[in-house]
């Protein structure tokens, strides 16, 4: 036995202290995003101090909220190896569902509304959920069919009908006008989804099996963890956020109809990817997501605000989320390497 | 529940009698009986392809037995699945554990079970304070908040032992745990495996590392072609009994090649190196001479074929072909200078299963068939046609999909490939696996007919009759290195054994 101790071993303690304080900076993965988005701020208001007049703070977080709503659903869905293109066309369905009930029904409580576009959405992400499980095709084939199904649905359904400002009730409109201790009413009901969903993520069982899931999923099913009911669950909840988003769109914005949140889908992918949630699943989180949704969004007011043109703007957002991604990879490749080789010495 | 194997045995934890397990015509165990009692460690030993691996899978609940006799702790135990085999008490250390790579140590250990408070949120304190008990109880030293990715072997072991030990597991079973770790990592798992021993666990270890198991085990169980051999007191029995019982059986009646004139060297690799993976090997192969490559799985022996052809990089040494250099890292100039390469997965690397006979057996010559750039079907089956009369393919037609053909004749297919590029050096690797008896001895008879036209051979082979029956020369590799080169006349299952398993001070360079 002993002589095959032959080459030297490191001392464990050596690299504990270090490897520590490394892994939990390694385990921020919301740090970067957060940092670009404080410099992004910094920088613009250099430029322009208007953008953070209090009218101009309002509309970063009033252009952030329905974006962050839909980041952490899509974030959930990632963590566990999936995603879900068919959101945009869920928040059209939603939101076009929020102004037929408010125009036909004026006295409407906000609530029961709420409640019907969650429920909408809720089934329509398990209809996605239970395609993505029982039939084993991967969702982004599955999601982009659901994505193209739900918009034909939307289109017969709305027509030519467009639903305006005037067509629902203005308690309804205020949401995204009345403000607490400055914050939009929708803004608040966005942080609160970002702190639950980011608890349920982060400290309960249902929660770290997605992240189990999507690190290994053969791993994951060997384990016990019921794979099938979790990654259903991922789908449904998304589908459910994405139909709050789609009511908290008819309140925000002036017209809904048979286009309302054409497209969106890949901005949300693009938010929770900025954010650290990895594509391939098993890390990231819902926070960081968020983080992603408001650095994407802020950016683009940012370019207004310091006068780029318009017709750049989509190509310097490109740029940024090619970046992001690059840096994040590279990091996370070096990192790994020093591991491996920490590991193995 | 202590130590005591000197006084009255232990109660039995664990017993698996008479298991019979077939996938299709294979039969993987015949015969498989296996006893483990309470705080012993008890090697399970055999050949490549003996049924060990098969006999874990039963005992983890990955395969359901076609027969057996299989009690835990007393009572009748019928595994539909890993949870049940879980749920009685058996974890299962395979070599390369599968642990999630994006989750922390400690919730590795308890995914699915983590502590949680009155609210049901995960106590990650609490987690973290078990796990470092756990690590404690073990003797290690892991920090249990880091992530698992980029953790050693070793320590990705001990910490699906430290699982078990959560789990309450009566019965560990190690599936060769040593043959990725390091001396002082090997230590360290031995310590724990005493101490785990020493509280009453049954542990059932499985290696080729005969120094391991005679300094480890208090008894050994010897499995040979899927059949229970015998069972010995570790002190009572020596290496060359246990060997003489894995391979023990009679070569004699099995493929013997067929002499031919052996001429000048056509393959020379010189100071071949990988580092990590293989490191100094020599080979020379004459034209005419078959040279086994005999070795355990995960020896080196196809990494070497892989970086001779080409296919792998390598970082040092030379590989000649009749005098002249081959570059390294090109398959296309080594198909030109001649050599030809049969992999061991004949289904996913040899052929395209879809396309047919004519064009599978075409594939490696069709720039030679071409006329500006197109292939003529005709011209296509005419070689073809050429080779598989030759090599006796059995199909109902040129233009079936070769999947529908045997293995056996799947591999003349191969071979047929081959041949049209009319090489001087044949790579092949495993020739007959998966392949039945029958047509086992007319694949050899077609190898050494090729040897006879003056082609040099070397073949890779886990099966010692094979490389008994059919090689000139044998060379034995071990742990990336080549451990012995035995002459024919030498070659007796024994010295191979030996010299593919046997501790590197122990062997004479």
């Amino acid at each position: 036995m002993s002589n095959l101790t032959a080459t030297a071993e490191p001392t464990e303690q050596d690299s504990t202290w270090a490897a520590r304080a490394f892994e939990s900076l390694r385990h921020m993965r919301e740090l970067p995003v957060l940092a670009a988005l404080v410099v992004l701020i910094v920088v613009t208001y250099a430029v322009n101090p208007l953008f953070l007049s209090p009218q101009g703070v309002k509309d970063l977080m009033l252009n952030s909220t329905i974006v962050v709503i839909l980041a952490v659903g899509q974030a959930m869905v990632i963590i566990t190896r999936n995603v879900d293109l068919s959101i945009g066309s869920i928040v059209g369905l939603t939101a076009f569902l929020t102004g037929t009930l408010f125009s036909g029904n004026p006295d409407l409580p906000i609530a029961v509304v709420l409640v019907a576009g969650i429920l909408l959405g809720g089934a329509l992400g398990m209809f996605n959920g239970l395609l993505v499980t029982l039939a084993g095709v991967p969702a982004l084939v599955i999601t982009l069919g659901t994505l193209y199904i739900f918009r034909g649905l939307n289109n017969a359904w709305a027509g030519g009908t467009q639903y305006f400002a005037d067509d629902r009730p203005q308690a309804f409109g205020n949401l995204s006008v009345q403000t607490v201790l400055g914050i939009p009413i929708i803004t608040l009901i966005a942080v609160a989804v970002v702190l639950v969903a980011g608890l349920v993520m982060a400290r309960t069982r249902p929660g770290r099996d997605l992240y189990a899931i999507g690190s290994d999923p053969d791993a994951a099913k060997l384990f016990g963890i019921p794979t099938t009911q979790r990654v259903l669950s991922a789908f449904v909840v998304n589908g459910m956020l994405a139909g709050l988003a789609g009511v908290l769109y008819a309140s925000r914005f002036n017209s809904v109809g048979a286009t309302t949140g054409t497209g969106i889908e890949l901005d949300i992918v693009a938010a929770a990817v900025v954010g650290g949630v990895a594509i391939f699943g098993g890390s990231g989180s819902v926070v960081g997501a968020a983080f992603g949704a408001v650095l994407l969004t802020t950016i683009t007011s940012a370019l207004t605000a310091v006068r780029v043109d318009k017709f750049w703007q989509q190509a310097i957002v490109g740029v940024l989320i090619l970046a992001a991604i690059i840096i994040d990879r590279l990091v996370a490749m070096r990192n790994e390497r020093k591991l491996r080789a920490e590991a193995q010495r | 529940m202590t130590s005591n194997h000197e006084a009255a045995p232990a109660p039995v934890v664990l017993e698996l009698r008479n298991a019979v397990k077939s996938f299709g015509a294979v039969v993987a165990v015949s015969d498989g009986t296996i006893e483990l009692r309470e705080g012993e460690i008890h090697a399970l030993i055999g050949e490549n392809g003996a049924g060990k691996s098969t006999m874990v899978k039963i005992l983890a609940g990955v395969h359901r037995p076609d027969v057996a006799t299989f009690q835990v702790a007393g009572e009748d135990a019928s595994f539909r699945n890993v949870g049940d085999s879980k749920a009685a008490g058996i974890s299962v250390i395979y070599q390369e554990p599968t642990l999630f790579p994006d989750l922390t140590v400690a919730e590795n250990i308890f995914i699915g079970r983590q502590p949680v408070n009155r609210l049901r949120l995960i106590d990650r304190r609490r987690m973290r304070r078990d796990a470092a008990a756990l690590f404690a109880e073990l003797g290690v030293d892991l920090d249990p908040h880091r992530i698992a990715d980029g953790l050693s072997i070793a320590d990705q072991q001990l910490i699906e032992i430290a699982k078990a030990i959560s789990m309450d597991a009566r019965v560990l079973v190690m599936d060769e745990p040593t043959a990725a770790l390091s001396g002082a990592e090997v230590d360290r798992l031995f310590t724990v495996a005493r101490r785990l021993r020493d509280q009453g666990v049954g542990i059932l270890f499985i290696s080729h590392r005969f120094e391991e198991i005679f300094a480890l085990t208090d008894r050994i169980t010897v499995m040979r072609d899927g059949a229970y051999v015998s069972t010995h007191q570790t002190a009572e029995t020596t290496e060359a009994e246990v060997v003489r019982e894995m391979v023990g059986r009679s070569v004699d009646q099995l493929f013997p090649k067929e002499p031919a004139p052996i001429g000048e060297p056509v393959l020379e690799v010189t100071g071949l190196t990988r580092r990590g993976i293989f490191s100094d090997i020599n080979l020379v192969v004459r034209s005419g001479e078959i040279v086994g490559l005999a070795g355990l799985v995960g020896a080196g022996r196809t990494e070497v074929a892989r970086a001779v052809f080409g296919i792998d990089r390598y970082d040092d040494g030379s590989v000649t072909l009749n005098g002249t250099p081959i570059p390294p890292h090109d398959p296309q100039a080594s198909i030109d200078a001649g050599i030809a390469f049969v992999p061991e997965d004949r289904r996913k690397q040899g052929l395209v299963m879809d396309l047919s006979v004519a064009r599978n057996a075409t594939l490696a010559v069709r720039r030679e068939l071409a006329r500006m750039g197109l292939i003529s079907a005709s011209h296509e089956r005419e070689v073809a046609e050429e080779w598989t009369d030759r090599l006796q393919v059995k199909t109902s037609s040129q233009s079936a999909p070769v999947s529908t053909l045997s293995g056996g004749n799947q591999q003349k297919v191969v071979l047929a490939k081959w041949l049209a590029t009319e090489p001087s050096l044949l790579i092949i690797d495993e020739p007959t696996r998966g392949i039945d008896v029958g047509t086992k001895s007319e694949v050899h008879r077609l190898i050494s007919d090729l040897a006879g036209r003056g082609i040099a051979i070397l073949m890779i082979s886990s099966e010692l009759p094979e490389v008994l029956g059919m090689a000139d020369r044998v060379v034995v590799m071990r742990e990336g290195r080549v451990s012995e080169v035995i002459d024919r006349s030498d070659a007796v299952p024994e010295a191979v054994m030996r010299a593919a398993t046997a501790a590197r001070e122990e062997v004479p360079a």
